[in-house]
């Protein structure tokens, strides 16, 4: 597989994305290219999960390498960014300039109240399935309350409760 | 220091600290930005992450943003490469050895360890967008019926976005 290949191939996936890359992405690698089956690609986005960062971005990095090694990963990872790098930057240009107008202003307080609800309806697809364990539910409500009543860092954060969470989850299985 | 190097030591170090993706670093980002270097106010900091999130592409265009609206293109493009390289590098590299290790019991353990703190991150992260983004009844109640239908519905996310929007601009 060509640099330009990856290239094109995850610029396909970056720019058609539109609030999550990651069915795209998937239906463009296993359905449409065929570069790899659905087993495969569940294999190396479970690492990508797995791993800190964003999925995609990560997903992007480690197909590129396998591929064509650190150029095949820059390629990959250039075409999936690039375009929504740029059409951003334009955005936020454009918040810049105008939107201290009136009209644009109120546009902004709705559309910010929207993306904390997109946020906060995300938060509860992840904890829904997880919460069934109790000890889930404490393990959360501890970070929730370490970082929003406590203000602990991110970092600190996880010192604090990873090792915790490392050794109920070890007792358990 | 430099405005550039800031943005690579702000989103460089929180690359790493990302568990189950970019939203669990916002916490921290508006910590650094808003309540440490008043680099943005409250309300600038939400908005844009709207923006990010009306644009196409992943979530680590939160990073692209803040750094473009301190430093330009420059800046952008320096708080994206921060935000992803350190990340990017290392799923490289563990790739390479993924194999021995997808069935080890040890990867088991801290994939059921990350879940909880992934979740507490993100509640916490609608926690902070919530507290700077509704300052009144009626966002109050664009941020509930979003949150309500991202759960439970399949409606795409920019129809909601458009839809806050609208809603913001027709009643504010």
């Amino acid at each position: 597989m060509s640099r330009r290949t990856l290239f094109l191939g995850f610029f396909q996936a970056g720019i058609i994305g539109f609030g999550g890359v990651l069915p795209v992405a998937r239906r463009l690698i296993v359905d449409d290219r065929k570069w790899m089956t659905q087993a495969q690609f569940n294999d190396l986005f479970s690492l990508c999960q797995f791993l800190p960062g964003a999925n995609i971005v990560n997903f992007a990095f480690a197909f590129g390498a396998r591929n064509r090694g650190a150029s095949g990963a820059a390629a990959a990872v250039l075409g999936l960014l690039g375009a929504p790098v740029c059409i951003v930057m334009l955005l936020g240009a454009a918040y810049g300039r105008y939107g201290g107008l009136p009209l644009a202003r109120h546009a902004l307080v709705g559309l910010a109240a929207a993306a904390s609800g997109l946020v906060l309806g995300t938060a509860l697809k992840i904890a829904t399935p997880i919460f069934s364990r109790r000890v889930n539910i404490a393990l959360a409500a501890l970070v929730f309350a370490l970082v929003m009543l406590l203000h602990l860092s991110l970092l600190l954060t996880m010192l604090a409760v990873l090792p915790v969470s490392l050794f109920l989850a070890w007792r358990e299985g | 220091m430099p405005i550039l190097g800031s943005l690579a030591l702000l989103f460089g170090r929180l690359s790493l600290l990302a568990v189950g993706g970019v939203n669990s670093t916002v916490p921290q980002i508006a910590r650094d930005v808003v309540t440490n270097r008043h680099w943005l106010t409250p309300a600038q900091f939400v908005q844009l992450y709207a923006i990010s999130n009306a644009a196409p592409g992943p979530n680590v265009m939160i990073s692209t943003v803040i750094g473009a609206h301190m430093a330009g293109i420059a800046g952008g493009v320096v708080a994206t490469l921060a935000m992803v390289l350190p990340a990017g590098i290392l799923v490289m590299i563990v790739s390479k050895i993924w194999d021995r290790y997808r069935e080890a019991r040890w990867r088991r353990i801290v994939q059921v360890a990350l879940l909880p703190i992934t979740a507490g991150l993100i509640l916490a992260a609608a926690g902070v967008l919530v507290r700077q983004s509704d300052t009144g009844a009626l966002t109050a109640a664009i941020t509930l019926i979003c949150a309500a239908l991202s759960w439970r519905s399949r409606l795409h996310p920019l129809w909601l976005l458009g839809g806050g929007a609208l809603l913001g601009l027709i009643l504010a």
